[in-house]
């Protein structure tokens, strides 16, 4: 059996990886992946709650999660790509269209 | 032997969620994703979450993933290799902030690493009754029937958005018709270039 400790501990592990990814790359997609991981930090934390306590109400809302996800990756990518063909890079520091 | 498979898929999860955002090809970096995601859903497998792991290998190691490795691609990107002269300064400031949470977390576990309740070793009502994904599929079509509707319709504006997003900046073709007829109106050609700029 396994503690509930360690996944909790994994999932922390798991979403310091992603802010870290966030804050040093510079590449928007990598960025993106990184908030992925974060995403599925969380949706550890749920199934591994909904192990613990015998319920399965964490797993349907990580199917929530889940789904939100998949809708935030299709707008977003739709956006890198419109920004591409609009500056032809997807380097954040060279994204300044709100820069006054 | 479950605790052993865990230590094994946690560390290969561990390791390849480092790759990806320390990689510095995207394309290498979203196949390490690939295999992040699948270890996830071994893990989610030896936690009893039978459905919640076969959606995560659909959906995200399926659906999402071809997703960023059809975008990275299509933009051709795969050599595309980070650099610039704010890097250094960026990259430390990243990591300093980054440890900045790791040392938070730490701190905050140091004082309650103590196992905790344990989990309930035998489980009365899950594993006695149906299969995992029945009991899913029950409460998601019963309890939580609203909140599925709801995602639905995120699904639609979702669909609607990235459709109108990428279809670019194709407008001007039938707007200057209009404006061809009507030289006399400077202000009207003005405006549609103004978007593209």
């Amino acid at each position: 059996m396994i503690p509930l400790s360690w996944l909790l501990l994994l999932s922390a592990v798991l979403f310091c990886i992603g802010v870290v990814g966030v804050l040093v790359r510079r590449n928007a997609i990598v960025i993106f992946m990184s908030i992925e991981l974060m995403l599925n930090a969380s949706n550890l934390a749920f199934v591994a709650f909904a192990r613990h306590l015998n319920s399965l109400d964490g797993q349907v809302f990580v199917f929530f999660v889940m789904t939100v996800a998949a809708a935030e990756v299709a707008v977003g990518l739709a956006i890198i790509v419109n920004l591409f063909r609009l500056r032809e890079t997807v380097f954040v520091d060279e994204i300044n269209l709100l820069k006054g | 032997m479950i605790t052993v498979l865990f230590v094994a898929f946690a560390a290969i999860l561990v390791v390849s969620s480092l790759l990806v955002i320390l990689h510095r090809n995207p394309l290498t970096s979203a196949l390490f994703l690939v295999l992040a995601f699948c270890s996830l859903a071994a893990i989610y497998l030896l936690l009893h979450a039978e459905f919640i792991g076969l959606v995560q290998v659909v959906v995200y190691a399926g659906a999402i993933m071809v997703l960023f490795l059809f975008v990275i691609m299509y933009l051709n990107l795969g050599h595309d290799v980070e650099g610039g002269v704010t890097l250094v300064l960026r990259r430390g400031l990243g990591w300093l902030l980054g440890a900045v949470l790791v040392a938070e977390g730490a701190l905050l576990l140091a004082g309650r690493l103590a196992p905790g309740p344990a989990t309930p070793a035998a489980l009365t009502g899950a594993a006695a009754g149906p299969g995992n994904t029945q009991q899913v599929g029950l409460l998601l079509y019963s309890r939580y029937l609203f909140p599925f509707e709801i995602t639905s319709i995120i699904l639609l504006v979702a669909m609607i958005g990235v459709i109108v997003i990428a279809r670019g900046l194709r407008e001007p073709a039938p707007a200057e018709a209009p404006a061809a007829s009507a030289p006399v109106v400077a202000a009207a050609p003005e405006e549609s270039p103004g978007e593209d700029a």
